[in-house]
């Protein structure tokens, strides 16, 4: 069964109003435990309404999110246990730090869930491990913390509540290149370790190429794909005409393929693309006496 | 209506204000009603806009009519009791009502056709007599325009905040009065982070941009009294002069 499910989800905005906007509409999917699913799509896309139906923070106009094969709303009243199931971390998520330690920050999630003082601590603790949020800072107050360390303690917090789905809306916006990379590797680590399930929006195809096994196309608030990566990033000239592209590498290895070399033109990482071009090279240096480099 | 001179028009909404409290008679209240209408007519906006701008004030008017009934002197038409109502009751609270429902719909007209910006700089330059004894009339206007410039930004902010700690399980909706102002801790605290860093912020742009307050400074609008206003003007001295002969014809209506 799969662990998230939506069937013909639709949001609109302002209903009974000259505003109304339809933000999302008729979307349905199935996300199945322990995939790391992407979600792309042009800003406006419906991307962030999608997500926070998805635990309940806004109710769909029509629909259902299934959590386990159980309608979300079937009790409006335990609403609340369906958001320590998926956790939620939104974009900018330094903002919502307030306590007066940053440990008793992570652990305002597990006490909401009801857990005693020594068990919402020990999540704590090994949430900031997880996140790479160095122990000595955890008895500091949160605004002291410069802004890739706030960063990670907003993503312990919610990490602390061990979701089943966890949702990071665009988790490395603003943060300097180093800090993305090891952002998304522990984002990774968290991943494989717990194998649960994690829905990661960004703008940055990199990113998503390089983390996701399927990705959720988002398009005018439709579902314009929802497939394994390659696959979504084998149809550049789609993706463009939704004001998305293809990982710069994937569109660099398409180009050579081109021209004629034989690489695998869906290659999502420049790791995978040293791979193939290194032998390729050596072979070109090894039969011509008079080697140019390749431009 | 839209077009007409800001300062003119909060001069107007004052006077009208002042008509609504001085009518002594249906009659001049009339007048006054008349001078309001004319407004709203002239402001081109639906006429269903001005009645949502009732709304929120609707008990207050039955309230206060409600009042007014039992409050009446002479003949009672209806009693029971201690409780009685005369025809001069009901002729008060009807007079009550029409003035509190003008007053809202004259304040309507101006804020309706008069941009906050709009607003602000009229208040600026009807208050700069005042700059003479020292008030900082500029600074003063400066801080209104930013207050209005940033309710909506605070509104979204409050919006996010919440979503976050709801995803983290905050309740907000439930509990007693102690466990709720409790819960708004996770709120108000970020909420108070950011717009001090956003006062920051924009405290910096302002200065990197060498603003230095009112002093020397020009306008990019700036405020014209033309031939609509005159006629707009005009109307108002005639209204003026009709109410003050109505009121002074006809006796007073409220007799206490």
């Amino acid at each position: 069964m799969p662990i998230l499910e939506t069937k013909n989800l639709t949001y609109k905005y302002g209903t009974g109003t000259p505003f109304e906007k339809v933000a999302v509409e008729n979307v349905s999917l199935s996300i199945e435990k322990g995939e790391l699913i992407g979600v792309i799509g042009h800003t406006g896309s419906g991307k962030s309404t999608l997500i926070q139906m998805l635990n309940g923070l806004i109710r769909p106009t029509a629909g259902q999110v299934l959590l386990e094969g159980k309608d979300i709303w079937q009790e409006p009243k335990k609403i609340r246990a369906v958001r320590f199931r998926v956790g939620m971390v939104f974009q900018y998520p330094e903002y919502q730090l307030f306590e007066e330690t940053v440990l008793k920050d992570i652990m305002f999630g597990p006490k909401n869930m009801g857990l005693d003082e020594k068990r919402a601590r020990d999540r704590a603790l090994e949430a900031a491990e997880f996140t790479g949020l160095k122990p000595e800072l955890l008895e500091k107050s949160p605004f002291e913390l410069s802004g890739g360390e706030k960063r990670r303690a907003a993503i312990a917090g919610v990490i602390a509540m061990d979701p089943e789905v966890l949702v990071l809306d665009e988790p490395t916006a603003g943060l300097d290149p180093q800090g993305r990379d090891v952002l998304l590797a522990q984002i990774g680590q968290y991943h494989k370790e717990r194998g649960n399930t994690v829905l990661l929006v960004s703008h940055s195809m990199e990113d998503v190429g390089r983390m996701a096994d399927r990705l959720l196309v988002m398009s005018n608030g439709h579902k314009a794909a929802l497939a394994p990566t390659k696959e979504v990033f084998s149809q550049g000239e789609e993706l463009e005409k939704m004001g998305l592209r293809v990982p710069q590498i994937t569109k660099i290895m398409g180009e050579l393929k081109k021209l004629g070399c034989p690489v695998d033109p869906s290659t999502l990482t420049v790791d995978d693309a040293l791979k193939q071009l290194l032998p390729y090279l050596k072979e070109r240096q090894g039969t011509k006496t008079t080697s140019t480099r390749p431009n | 209506m839209h077009r007409a001179d800001p300062r003119l028009k909060i001069c107007l909404t004052i006077f009208a204000i002042v008509l609504i409290f001085a009518a002594g008679n249906f009659f001049s209240l009339g007048a006054a009603i008349l001078f309001v209408a004319s407004g709203i007519l002239l402001s081109r906006i639906p006429l269903k806009l001005y009645l949502k701008s009732l709304k929120p004030i609707l008990f207050i008017v039955v309230f206060t009519a409600a009042l007014n009934v039992f409050y009446g002197t002479g003949e009672p038409i209806w009693q029971w009791w201690l409780i009685k109502i005369t025809k001069n009751g009901l002729l008060n609270s009807l007079f009550v009502t029409i003035r509190i429902v003008v007053l809202i719909l004259a304040s309507s007209v101006l804020t309706f056709t008069t941009s906050p910006t709009q607003l602000t700089d009229a208040i600026e330059r009807l208050l700069k007599p005042l700059a003479k004894l020292g008030a900082p009339v500029h600074e003063f206007a400066m801080m209104m325009t930013i207050a209005l410039r940033f309710v909506p930004l605070l509104l979204e902010e409050t919006d996010k905040i919440m979503s976050a700690q709801k995803a983290r399980g905050a309740d907000m909706e439930s509990g007693g009065v102690v466990q709720r102002i409790k819960a708004l801790a996770p709120v108000l605290i970020p909420l108070f982070v950011s717009a001090f860093r956003r006062a920051f912020d924009l405290a910096t742009a302002m200065e990197s941009r060498c603003y230095h307050g009112g002093e020397g400074r020009t306008k990019m609008k700036v405020l014209h009294f033309g031939g609509t206003d005159w006629l707009v003007l005009a109307g108002a001295v005639v209204t003026l002069g009709a109410f003050i002969a109505l009121n002074a014809a006809f006796p007073p209506a409220i007799v206490r």
